[in-house]
């Protein structure tokens, strides 16, 4: 099926929309990916907090119905397939951004998907937090919201990047996906011309930019995780 | 002034209640060093997480200079934990922070100007002897290293009490010296009153004034450290201060023979060969099973264990023969010949 993939012909035509198309998809495809996981950050950080320090062995319990009611909805949300959640959260979209179609009105949607899986990340990070750095703070006076600000968060700094990594790939394929129902991006020029045109080369190209970005996010936020984390040994201690 | 009274804790455990301490009193007097010791899984860390009211009594009293905790609001616990710090086994640093900020740590939650917070932390650095690792983060730093930051981070709010739940249990023989060392120091400079919690009669031995023995749960004996030393009351103190108390000491002899331990006070008891006399005036032949010296509250302590093949006479003879020397203690022992 992709035996006309490689004419002179299909050559000629893919780099005209590969210089026509690509830059802006490209730029589409990143600040979307980077403002949905920005959003999805915001919203899900806090809720992974409350997840934890809510919970009914936490450092501020919460009321058990309302702890089940989040538990609730999150899963909710992170058992609807993309695709689904996309049109079921169409009436939103409309009421924030003003229409569905676009690669604005996907950032809904993504982070509608995201930050229930945000939220899980962060509550995984906080929950692996030595339980005797807590005990330590409340026997030092330290009031929840001191033990969440200057011991949760901190300690948790180098896998909580790590986690959030995870999250902007995650989501990068996301909005790619988004392409089929009127999303920008690489996404989109990959589906309209792989799917409906037949323009195989221009979808691979597509592919292959995606994969590049995922490469860079994973690279840089796995060295930025390890140059946060003063646990290893080998750093070397600054001068005074 | 430390003044526990009939404290009791159950823990709703899934096999059931399990009474981790049961009414247990003491009182502490200010600028001690007062021990307490047990097994481990004895109630140690439950009554001193009471004594902060990390852990709530079930029912009993904690009072410190007459403020009785239970009662206090969350709002103003926080404000008596600052009189009343803890350091432990583990000595839970944060590691992503370093040194100084670890020991500004609690400055910056009682809301004190950084620069202010930074000469107090800066200062502590120079008392527990790191003051070039201010910069250094905890995974750079050794045991006994981390443990000094955590003595300066305990000392930060100037508190009027010491809690060291099984402080030197983590670290080597020499470490664990220089670390009680350092608390010895602290309680004599600063005056503050220190609570230590050990499996080690070793550690009451080097530090403490005053000791309380917790077993299962029970306060089964207390008294001033030379006090419990000289004359053990119950089992679990005799087990803690008597050779089968130590770890790596053998007793030699058979089963058959008498024992009588016979506790020295180095000062009173130097210069007199009462083993010799023994044998030359009674005609009782001692033989040594054991023997150690010690410094107990600064004074040298001798343990000796004799054993004696006569009859309940003998024994008698013996204990009373040397008992009537001022500074020595003697009783006959049950013990288990390796
Ligand atoms: N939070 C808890 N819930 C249930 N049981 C506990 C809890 N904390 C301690 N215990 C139990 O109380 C007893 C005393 O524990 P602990 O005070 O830690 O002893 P120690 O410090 O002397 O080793 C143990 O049997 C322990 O299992
Ligand atoms: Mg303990």
């Amino acid at each position: 099926m992709f035996s006309n993939a490689f004419t002179a012909e299909a050559l000629t035509e893919a780099w005209e929309i590969i210089r026509t198309q690509f830059p802006l998809a490209l730029w589409e495809t990143f600040y979307v990916t980077i403002l949905a996981t920005a959003f999805a950050i915001i919203i899900g950080l806090p809720l992974g907090v409350l997840l934890v320090v809510g919970d009914k062995g936490g450092i501020k319990p919460m009321p058990k119905p309302l702890m089940a009611v989040i538990n609730f909805i999150i899963n909710v949300l992170r058992s609807v397939p993309f695709l689904i959640l996309m049109i079921l959260v169409f009436p939103l979209t409309r009421l924030i951004i003003g229409t569905t179609v676009g690669t604005v009105a996907s950032i809904v949607p993504l982070v509608i998907a995201a930050f229930p899986f945000v939220a899980r990340l962060v509550e995984s990070c906080l929950r692996e937090v030595n339980p005797n750095l807590i005990e330590m703070a409340q026997s030092t006076g330290a009031t929840p919201f001191q033990i969440i600000c200057k011991v949760l968060i901190p300690e948790s700094v180098p896998s909580l990047i790590n986690n959030f990594t995870v999250a902007i790939t995650t989501i990068l394929g996301y909005s790619a996906m988004s392409g089929i129902i009127g999303g920008g991006g690489l996404g989109k020029i990959a589906i309209n011309y792989g799917y409906y045109r037949y323009k195989y080369l221009v979808m691979f190209l597509a592919v292959i930019l995606l994969i590049i970005l995922v490469q860079v996010f994973q690279t840089l936020g796995t060295k930025f995780a390890i140059k946060t984390d003063k646990r290893l040994k080998n750093q070397t201690a600054k001068k005074n | 002034m430390i003044e526990i009274k009939n404290l009791s804790k159950i823990f709703n455990t899934a096999d059931g209640e399990l009474q981790a301490l049961k009414d247990v009193s003491l009182s502490i007097p200010d600028g001690d060093i007062f021990g307490i010791i047990g097994m481990s899984g004895a109630g140690k860390s439950t009554l001193v997480r009471c004594m902060n009211m990390l852990e709530r009594p079930t029912s009993g009293t904690v009072e410190v200079d007459g403020v009785n905790l239970g009662a206090l609001s969350q709002k103003e616990l926080r404000e008596q934990r600052h009189d009343i710090t803890m350091i432990f086994q583990a000595f839970n640093l944060l590691m992503q922070r370093n040194c100084l900020k670890n020991i500004m740590f609690p400055l910056e939650l009682s809301g004190m100007p950084r620069a202010q917070a930074k000469q107090k932390a800066m200062e502590l650095l120079e008392i527990v002897g790191l003051p070039d690792k201010a910069k250094a983060y905890p995974a750079q730093l050794s045991g006994g290293q981390q443990q000094r930051i955590a003595i300066a981070r305990a000392l930060t709010t100037n508190p009027k009490v010491l809690l060291c739940d099984e402080a030197t249990s983590a670290l080597d023989p020499n470490t664990t010296n220089s670390i009680l060392e350092l608390i010895r120091d602290i309680n004599k400079r600063l005056g503050i009153t220190v609570v230590v919690i050990t499996h080690q009669m070793s550690v009451v031995e080097s530090i403490c004034k005053h000791v309380a023995i917790l077993d299962g749960g029970e306060v089964v004996e207390q008294g001033s450290v030379e006090e419990v030393f000289a004359h053990p009351k119950s089992q679990a103190a005799k087990n803690l201060v008597f050779p089968e108390g130590e770890e790596g000491t053998f007793v030699v002899g058979n089963q058959d023979e008498h024992f009588i331990r016979v506790v020295y006070n180095g000062a009173y008891a130097a210069g007199k060969p009462m083993i010799a006399r023994l044998a030359l005036e009674k005609g009782i032949e001692a033989n040594i099973s054991y023997a150690s010296t010690k410094g107990i509250s600064g004074k040298a302590f001798g343990t000796i264990l004799l054993s004696i093949s006569g009859d309940e006479n003998a024994v008698k003879e013996t204990i009373d023969y040397l008992t009537q020397e001022p500074g020595i203690e003697a009783e006959e022992v049950e013990v288990n010949v390796q």
